[in-house]
């Protein structure tokens, strides 16, 4: 069978799978006894078995097969979890993500059989008392390799609801029977879902169907395999009933039998299972007219009880990316319908309050096309937890992480460039922010080491915060090395604020680390974080306090292409400012620039802020009389502020962010071009590369 | 566009005019020819990087085909166009010239490889090619375009 077309939602899938595990095995650790997180590991141990058997991947399916069966047993209370049981499975999960990461590369899961792990687990697997009986085989099992299904009573392991038990004590006592039915759709049957519509249709005109398994929403989706099971209330007798069924075209096979009335029992309650179904790929299979899937729920930390299905689609980001250049068309085009408007002086208001109207109606579909392709951080940050805990038995340090703020939600393309940088932050504070366990004592200190990752929207802006209560930045150390390597003369050393020497901590090949670990210490760390979060149009700084912590702060743009911005003109060019950066704008008199160390600054409200006449940095003659009063546009970076003189505003409005391309983008202080409602190109200024 | 070249040996170039010389382009290399147009100014760039254009939507770098050679600054008349040019797994990038005069077909016999100085810092043209006997130089579009 060609799979290949399913690879991508195969890996797709599976890391999901891995990264819920990862989650998973680290909240039994702390919690061996939740039943959730065992039944949580389980499902995802048997959703990964099941798609790597379909896929064709026996190495990888039998590791997994062999996890879930482990589990199996935890999950029937045989095997109780152990710290070494926790470590085996996390070798197991790293172990698979080599698998995947294999398949992702080469399509091929590669030769390592990892046999010693397999034996690890059977190992586990015979620990269990000799006593117990692996009767209960779990109900799961079956569904997947529904072909090796002899036909069992599937209904007989199904659970009901009090509800459910009501109605069908109520039923009974009505002369109904109650059957239990278990129907199968032929393989080939491409249009599962109606197949299943036409078997409750046709049972629905003589009885009731009271329970279903999937539930009748995930077989309308078509969430299911090839076998639903039904319990079914009729006074009609079996034989008449399959036959109902079997009229029905491409049903392979139909069973059924009596159900007994189970008894009400409160307590079951709390037990029941979720007859929850993992979508694997064996449902795709059938798709074959349906090429947007419906992802698995990603929320799986609700009660299992009750799941609630998250509606999605699976959308190429390319095709985002089509939709956005559409909208940044579609705005285009309204600020020349605007411009236009503006040049005919009509007074026609009705033209007016159309122009009005597409204009709030483009800036909300902006917004929308933005938010779709929004994702949540906590599929970046959610494998920290367990980086931080291997961290910490390699460094043999204790610490914690504590996170806050995983849906905070970024631009596709950003969260997936932003993991590096965040772990090289982690693993900084880790390594170099924390001290170790005597120190941390002597200090008063709690002896476990705390590190914060913090993420919040502000504005416009994300903010991403890597927090640690470790030693700090030993800013002295800094500038010692600083000078010993020629980085910085002594002279400059004196100078420098202790703020600009953090800052030498972002060039290139400097670490202040006396030994190099393997954790961190190559000197390739902080200059990388910076590159990259520059190239995602953000910045990083450092908040240090000796003794104390020091806090990491990135901050991101929402959204990389489209901005408001604040058209200026300087000479006869015109520019646009992000407004993102810009603080406030004042009108200054030529008076009150003062010179400082030959630098111009004016004194606004108690702040000294440098000035930057935008017409000599950029070669512009500025077409101002320079002893009119002077328009200043501050603008902040960090903690630092400037002021941008140019000759005049033009006002607000919502660019389109466009590339100036390779041929021609030297220019460090242009960031990009936007097309204007008039069809000129205006160049878009970075304030940050001003300071 | 290639096999068409293999197969007759010949290949269409468009003539333009820099001062009095005459410049061949392969056609197969050309997106569009536009008339003169608002030049928006890149500041820090070097100098025969006249700036950008919009050219339906997208953001063109526009060059002086003058300056990158050494000539004098152009003089824009109403026979001015801009040539946009795209060469494979590059952007388009658009070329001033003074004029653009007709397409010409050339066979092999036609063109001239030039055998060239080492020396000669900036060489554009790898060839030149006989039209009813006037001369014309055709251009090396990789070299005029290296390191812009």
């Amino acid at each position: 069978m060609d799979v290949s077309q399913y690879l991508e939602i195969f890996l797709d899938e599976s890391k999901e799978h891995l990264q819920n595990l990862n989650t998973q095995i680290l909240e039994l650790e702390q919690d061996a006894e939740n039943m959730n997180t065992i039944n949580e590991i389980f499902r995802a141990a048997h959703s990964l078995k099941g798609m790597a058997g379909t896929m064709g991947y026996k190495r990888m399916q039998s590791l997994t097969h062999n996890m879930e069966n482990v589990f199996s047993e935890v999950r029937n209370g045989t095997i109780k979890v152990k710290a070494n049981m926790i470590d085996i499975l996390f070798q197991c999960l790293d172990a698979l993500e080599g698998y995947v990461g294999s398949i992702q590369e080469t399509s091929d899961e590669g030769t390592n059989d990892n046999e010693p792990l397999i034996k690890l687990l059977i190992d586990i697997m015979e620990s269990k008392g000799k006593e117990e009986t692996t009767q209960a085989e779990p109900v799961k099992e079956e569904k997947v390799v529904p072909v090796e299904k002899i036909s069992g009573a599937a209904w007989d392991s199904m659970q009901f609801t009090d509800t459910e038990k009501v109605v069908m004590r109520a039923a009974r006592d009505k002369g109904n029977s109650i059957y239990g039915l278990s129907v199968k759709v032929q393989e080939t049957c491409i249009l599962k879902a109606a197949r299943a519509f036409l078997v409750f249709k046709a049972l629905e005109e003589q009885g009731e169907i009271i329970v279903s398994n999937p539930t009748v929403q995930d077989i309308e989706d078509e969430r299911f395999e090839l076998e639903f099971t039904l319990v079914y209330l009729t006074k009609a007798p079996l034989s008449e009933v399959l036959k109902a069924i079997k009229n029905v075209s491409e049903i392979a096979d139909a069973q059924g039998g009596l159900i007994e009335v189970p008894e009400l029992d409160f307590v079951e309650i709390e037990q029941i299972e979720t007859q929850e179904q993992t979508t694997s790929l064996e449902t795709v299979k059938q798709e074959t007219t349906a090429p947007a899937k419906v992802s698995p729920q990603k929320d799986k930390k609700q009660t299992p009880a009750k799941p609630v299905v998250n509606r999605t689609v699976r959308v190429d980001i390319e095709k985002l990316d089509v939709l956005m250049n559409l909208v940044s068309e579609l705005i285009i085009a309204k600020n020349s319908l605007v411009s236009a408007s503006a040049v005919e002086d009509t007074t026609n208001t009705a033209f007016n309050e159309q122009i009005e109207y597409l204009e709030s109606v483009t800036t909300n579909l902006h917004e929308s096309v933005m938010k779709v392709r929004m994702v949540p951080i906590e599929s970046v940050v959610n494998k920290f937890p367990r980086m931080i805990r291997d961290l910490s038995k390699n460094l043999n340090k204790k610490m914690e992480l504590y996170m806050s703020g995983e849906e905070t939600e970024l631009d596709r393309t950003v969260v997936d460039e932003i993991g590096d940088p965040l772990m090289h932050l982690l693993r900084n504070s880790a390594d170099h922010g924390l001290e170790s366990a005597e120190v941390r004592k002597a200090r008063g200190k709690n002896e476990a080491g705390s590190i914060f990752l913090d993420a919040y929207q502000d504005g416009n802006n994300v903010i991403i915060e890597v927090r640690d209560d470790g030693n700090g930045i030993d800013v002295e150390a800094v500038r010692q090395k600083a000078i010993e390597r020629g980085t910085i003369s002594l002279e400059q050393a004196e100078n420098m604020t202790d703020k600009d020497i953090v800052d030498l901590l972002f060039l290139p090949s400097f670490s202040t680390a006396k030994v190099v670990s393997d954790v961190s210490g190559r000197g390739v760390g902080l200059d990388v974080v910076r590159s990259k979060i520059e190239a995602l149009s953000g910045e990083v700084e450092v908040k240090t306090k000796l003794g104390m912590g020091s806090t990491f702060i990135i901050r991101l743009p929402l959204t990389l292409a489209i901005i408001q911005a604040l058209m200026v003109i300087v000479g006869k060019e015109k520019y646009a400012v992000s407004l993102g950066s810009i603080q406030t704008i004042e009108d200054v008199c030529p008076a009150d620039i003062k010179q400082v160390q030959s630098k111009e600054v004016i004194n606004l409200r108690g702040n000294v802020i440098p000035i930057i006449r935008l017409s000599e940095v950029l070669d512009i003659e500025s077409d101002k009389n320079p002893e009119e009063n002077m328009v200043v546009v501050i603008v902040k970076k960090g903690e630092k502020f400037a002021g941008i003189v140019v000759d005049e505003l033009m006002g607000q409005q919502e660019i389109v962010i466009k590339s100036l391309g390779k041929y021609i983008n030297k220019c460090k202080k242009i960031s990009g071009a936007t097309i204007l409602g008039d069809g000129e190109v205006a160049l878009i200024l970075d304030a940050n590369s001003l300071f | 566009m290639d096999e068409l070249r293999t197969n007759t040996e010949n290949a269409q170039f468009i003539v333009i005019k820099i001062g009095p010389e005459q410049f061949g382009i392969d056609i197969q290399h050309i997106d569009n020819i536009v008339r003169m147009q608002n030049i928006t100014r890149v500041p820090k760039v070097p100098e025969y990087f006249k700036g950008v254009i919009n050219l339906r939507g997208e953001i063109i770098p526009v060059m002086s085909l003058r300056l990158k050679m050494g000539l004098e600054e152009d003089a824009i008349t109403k026979a001015s166009r801009i040539i946009i040019i795209k060469l494979e797994q590059h952007e388009g990038i658009g070329i001033i010239v003074d004029e653009v005069k007709e397409v010409v077909t050339l066979e092999k016999e036609q063109i001239e490889k030039m055998s060239y100085d080492k020396d000669e810092k900036k060489i554009f043209v790898y060839a030149v090619g006989k039209v009813e006997g006037a001369l014309v130089s055709l251009l090396d579009l990789n070299a005029v375009l290296a390191d812009a």
